[in-house]
C-alpha cells in the first residue's frame, strides 16, 4: 500500500505539470492586466509598455512559463522597464515554493491566498459534513420505505431542492430567515460576512454566520447524494447476501448499517472524492451573495483584474487537491473493499 | 402429530409485479418430523425456494405476498410472530443454505465475522470463545487452516469453500432444522457430492431435521427419508423415498424420473426431458398445472385440479388418473 501510495504520488507530478500547461496558455487569453493596471483609468501608451517589460509580460510565452515554475534568479529582468534588463530577478518559481506576486495587491499570492483558504475551509467542511450526514440520514430512510408515502414525499422535496439555482437558494433563504424573520419578531439569521463588526470574530459569531452559506451550499449536493444513496442501498439491499444476513436472525439495525451500507458506500466514497476538492475552489456564486470572504471570492475579484499569478495559483491549488483526494479515495475504497487490494 | 416440528398449512404465497400477480405458491400443506430430512424435487421456477422463503418470512412485502396459511413450528404460527421474535428464531431455530455460494456471502466482511456473528447475536458469547467456536466450525466443515482463514474474505474462498463456509455459519447455533436450498447446484460436480455428504455427516450428529430443495432426482435417494414433488407452487406428490422410485403416482414425478440419467440405460438412448415448459405462473391457476404437458390427460384435468389423493402410508399424489392403468378413478 506505501508503495502504491507513493507511485500514485509520482504519476501526479507529471500530470500536474501539464495542468500547469494548460492553465497557463489559457491565461495568456483571460485578458490584458496591464489594461487598466487594477485602476479605473486605461493605462497611457508610454506606461504601457513599460509596465508590461517590468511585469515581464513582453518576453516569450515559454520564458514567462519558465519563471512562474522554475523562478528567475537565475537572469537579469527589466524592473525599471526601459528595455534593459539589469537587476536579477527575485522570482523563485512555483516549484520552489514561490506562487509569485499579486499584481493587484503586490503581496505575495501564498499570502493572499492564506488569508481566504481557511474561511473557504470551514464553510466547505461544514457543508460536506451537513451534505453526506444529511444525505446517508435521508437516502437510507427512503431506501428502507421505498414508495412510502414519506419516500414519494421526500423524492418530491429533493427534486425541487435540486432543480433550483444555487443563486435562488440563496437569495429565497435571506428572505425567509433574514427579512421575514425579523419582521415577524423571530430570532433571524445574518446575512453579510462572517462576523458582526461590533461582537468580533468570536466562535458564535462565525457559526452563526455561516448558516445561510452552508444552507445554499448544502442543498443541490445533498439533495443529489440522497437520491445516489437511495439508489444504491436499494440495489445492495436486494442482494442475495444481505437474504443471508436476514437469515442469521441479524437485526434490522445491523442489515442494514453494516452489511449493506458498508458495501453501498462504495460507490458513494467515489463520488465524494471526486467533489471533495472542487469545494476548495470555494463557492463562487454563495461567497459572492453572503459576502464571505473566502476562495471563490477572491478568485472572482482576481479574474476580473486578470491577476494572472492569484488566478493560477488558486487553479493549482485545486488541481493538486483533485489529484491528492484521488489517491486518497482509492486508499479508503481499498480499505472499504477488500477485493481490491493495490498491488505493486 | 406431537413429531411434527415442522408443519405447514394451506400456504399461498403471490408476488404482486407490474406485469399481474405471479402465483408462486398455490395452497401447499406439508410436515417436517423431528430429525427428519425431506427433499423437495421440481424443475426450477415450481415455487420451491418461495415456498422456504415464505415460512422464514425473508421475502420483500410487497412485492410479495403470504395470502393465507400457517407455518407452525412447534405448534406456533411463524406469520403470527413479532419481526423480533422472528429474528431470534432465524439462525438459531431454523437456518438456511443457500444455493449461490458466490453471492451469498458478504464481500466486504471477513468469513470469521459472518459465521461469528450468528453466534454473537443469538448466543450473546464473548469474542474470544466467538473465535475458537468459528475455528472449530470451519474445522468441522473441512475447511483446512481455519484459523489463518477467518481473516479471509468470501473471494479468497474457492466455491465449494465458500459453501462450507454458508453451512458452517448455517450451522454455528445448532438449528432444529436445516432448509438446504439447492446448495450444491452452482458447484462442481465433484464438489456436489461432497458437499451432500457434508451434511449428511453433520445432521447425524447434530440430529437436525432437514429439508432439502433441489432440482435433481438423482441426490434424493441418498439423502431423504421423504419427498415432496412440486410443480408450478403445487405440491402434486408427496410420498416415503423408495415409494416415488418404486411406485410414482404422479405423471410430472414419472417425467422427472424417466429424465434421469441411469448406468442401466443404453449409452445410445437419448435422455428424455420432459417437453414443454412449466406454466406461466401470471395466469391464475384452474384446473392441473401439468395438464398441458401430460400423456394421460383428460377433459376433467383441464378444469379441476385435483386434490391429493392417498395411495398408502404417507403416499398422496394430486392426480385424477390411476397412472398404472392410465384409466381415471
Ligand atoms: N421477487 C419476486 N418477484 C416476482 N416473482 C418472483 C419473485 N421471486 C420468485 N418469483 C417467481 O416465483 C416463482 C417461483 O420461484 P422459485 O420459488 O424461486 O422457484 P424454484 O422452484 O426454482 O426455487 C417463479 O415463477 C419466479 O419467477
Ligand atoms: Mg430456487
Amino acid at each position: 500500500m506505501g508503495r502504491y501510495i507513493i507511485k500514485r504520488l509520482l504519476q501526479g507530478i507529471p500530470l500536474l505539470f501539464f495542468i500547469s500547461l494548460i492553465l497557463f496558455l489559457l491565461m495568456l487569453n483571460v485578458g490584458d492586466p496591464v489594461a487598466t493596471m487594477g485602476g479605473r483609468r486605461v493605462t497611457r501608451r508610454a506606461d504601457y509598455e513599460r509596465l508590461r517589460r517590468q511585469l515581464g509580460l513582453d518576453q516569450p510565452v515559454y520564458l514567462q512559463y519558465a519563471y512562474w515554475l522554475l523562478g528567475n534568479d537565475w537572469t537579469k529582468i527589466d524592473l525599471d522597464g526601459d528595455g534593459v534588463a539589469e537587476t536579477t530577478g527575485t522570482r523563485r518559481g512555483v516549484l520552489r515554493g514561490d506562487l509569485g506576486i499579486s499584481l493587484l495587491n503586490r503581496k505575495p499570492v501564498i499570502e493572499v491566498i492564506g488569508e481566504r483558504l481557511p474561511n473557504t475551509l470551514i464553510l466547505m467542511v461544514a457543508s460536506e459534513l451537513v451534505i453526506v450526514i444529511g444525505a446517508l440520514l435521508v437516502g437510507v430512510f427512503s431506501a428502507l420505505r421505498q414508495y412510502s408515502i414519506m419516500d414519494n414525499l421526500i423524492t418530491a422535496i429533493l427534486f425541487i431542492g435540486y432543480s433550483m439555482p444555487i443563486f435562488f437558494v440563496a437569495l429565497i433563504s435571506m428572505f425567509i430567515f433574514a427579512v421575514l424573520f425579523k419582521r415577524w419578531g423571530l430570532p433571524y439569521l445574518p446575512t453579510v460576512g462572517m462576523f458582526d463588526p461590533q461582537a468580533g470574530k468570536t466562535t458564535a459569531q462565525v457559526l452563526w454566520h455561516m448558516v445561510l452559506p452552508v444552507l445554499s451550499i448544502s442543498i443541490i449536493s445533498f439533495a443529489a447524494y440522497s437520491r445516489y444513496i437511495r439508489s444504491t442501498m436499494l440495489e445492495v439491499m436486494g442482494q442475495d447476501y444481505i437474504r443471508t444476513a436476514k437469515s442469521k436472525g441479524l437485526p434490522r439495525s445491523e442489515v442494514v448499517f453494516i452489511h449493506a451500507l458498508k458495501n453501498a458506500s462504495l460507490p458513494i466514497v467515489t463520488v465524494i472524492g471526486l467533489d471533495l476538492p472542487l469545494l476548495l475552489g470555494g463557492a463562487v456564486v454563495t461567497e459572492r451573495i453572503f459576502a464571505w470572504p473566502g476562495m471563490g471570492r477572491l478568485f472572482l475579484d482576481h479574474v476580473d483584474r486578470v491577476d494572472m499569478p492569484v488566478i493560477m495559483g488558486i487553479l493549482m491549488l485545486v488541481s493538486l487537491a483533485v489529484v491528492v483526494f484521488q489517491i486518497l479515495t482509492d486508499i479508503v475504497y481499498a480499505w472499504l473493499d477488500p477485493r481490491i487490494r493495490y498491488e505493486k | 402429530m406431537a413429531n411434527h416440528i415442522l408443519e405447514v398449512r394451506d400456504l399461498s404465497t403471490r408476488f404482486h409485479i407490474a406485469e399481474g400477480t405471479v402465483y408462486a405458491v398455490n395452497g401447499i400443506s406439508f410436515h417436517l418430523d423431528h430429525g427428519e430430512t425431506i427433499a423437495v424435487v421440481g424443475e426450477s421456477g415450481c415455487g420451491k425456494s418461495v415456498t422456504m422463503l415464505s415460512i422464514l418470512r425473508l421475502l420483500p412485502i410487497p412485492p410479495a405476498e403470504i395470502v393465507r396459511g400457517q407455518a407452525l413450528f412447534l405448534g406456533r404460527d411463524l406469520f403470527d410472530l413479532s419481526e423480533r421474535e422472528m429474528e431470534n428464531l432465524r439462525g438459531r431455530d431454523i437456518a438456511m443454505v443457500f444455493q449461490d455460494p458466490m453471492t451469498s456471502l458478504n464481500p466486504v466482511l471477513t468469513i470469521g465475522r459472518q459465521i461469528g456473528e450468528t453466534l454473537r447475536i443469538h448466543m450473546g458469547l464473548e469474542k474470544e470463545v466467538i473465535r475458537e467456536r468459528t475455528i472449530k466450525l470451519l474445522e468441522q466443515v473441512g475447511i483446512p487452516d481455519p484459523i489463518q482463514r477467518l481473516n479471509d474474505y468470501p473471494h479468497q474462498f474457492s466455491g465449494g469453500q465458500r459453501q462450507r463456509a454458508m453451512i458452517a455459519m448455517a450451522l454455528a447455533c445448532q438449528p432444529s432444522i436445516l432448509i438446504a436450498d439447492e446448495p450444491t447446484t452452482a458447484l462442481d460436480v465433484t464438489i456436489q457430492a461432497q458437499i451432500v455428504e457434508l451434511v449428511q455427516r453433520l445432521r447425524e450428529q447434530m440430529n437436525m431435521a432437514v429439508i432439502w430443495i433441489t432440482h435433481d432426482f438423482g441426490v434424493v435417494a441418498e439423502i431423504a427419508e421423504r419427498v415432496l414433488v412440486m410443480y408450478a407452487g403445487y405440491i402434486v406428490e408427496s410420498a416415503p423415498v423408495d415409494k416415488v422410485y418404486e411406485n410414482p403416482r404422479h405423471p410430472y414425478t414419472m417425467a422427472l424420473l424417466a429424465a434421469l440419467p441411469r448406468v442401466d440405460r443404453r449409452r445410445s438412448a437419448r435422455l428424455r426431458s420432459i417437453p414443454g415448459a412449466p406454466p406461466n405462473l401470471l395466469v391464475e391457476p384452474t384446473g392441473c398445472p401439468f395438464a398441458v404437458r401430460c400423456e394421460l390427460v383428460t377433459e376433467r384435468c383441464r378444469v379441476e385440479m385435483p386434490p391429493l389423493i392417498l395411495h398408502g402410508p404417507n403416499h398422496q399424489a394430486a392426480c385424477w388418473i390411476d397412472v398404472s392403468t392410465g384409466i381415471p378413478f
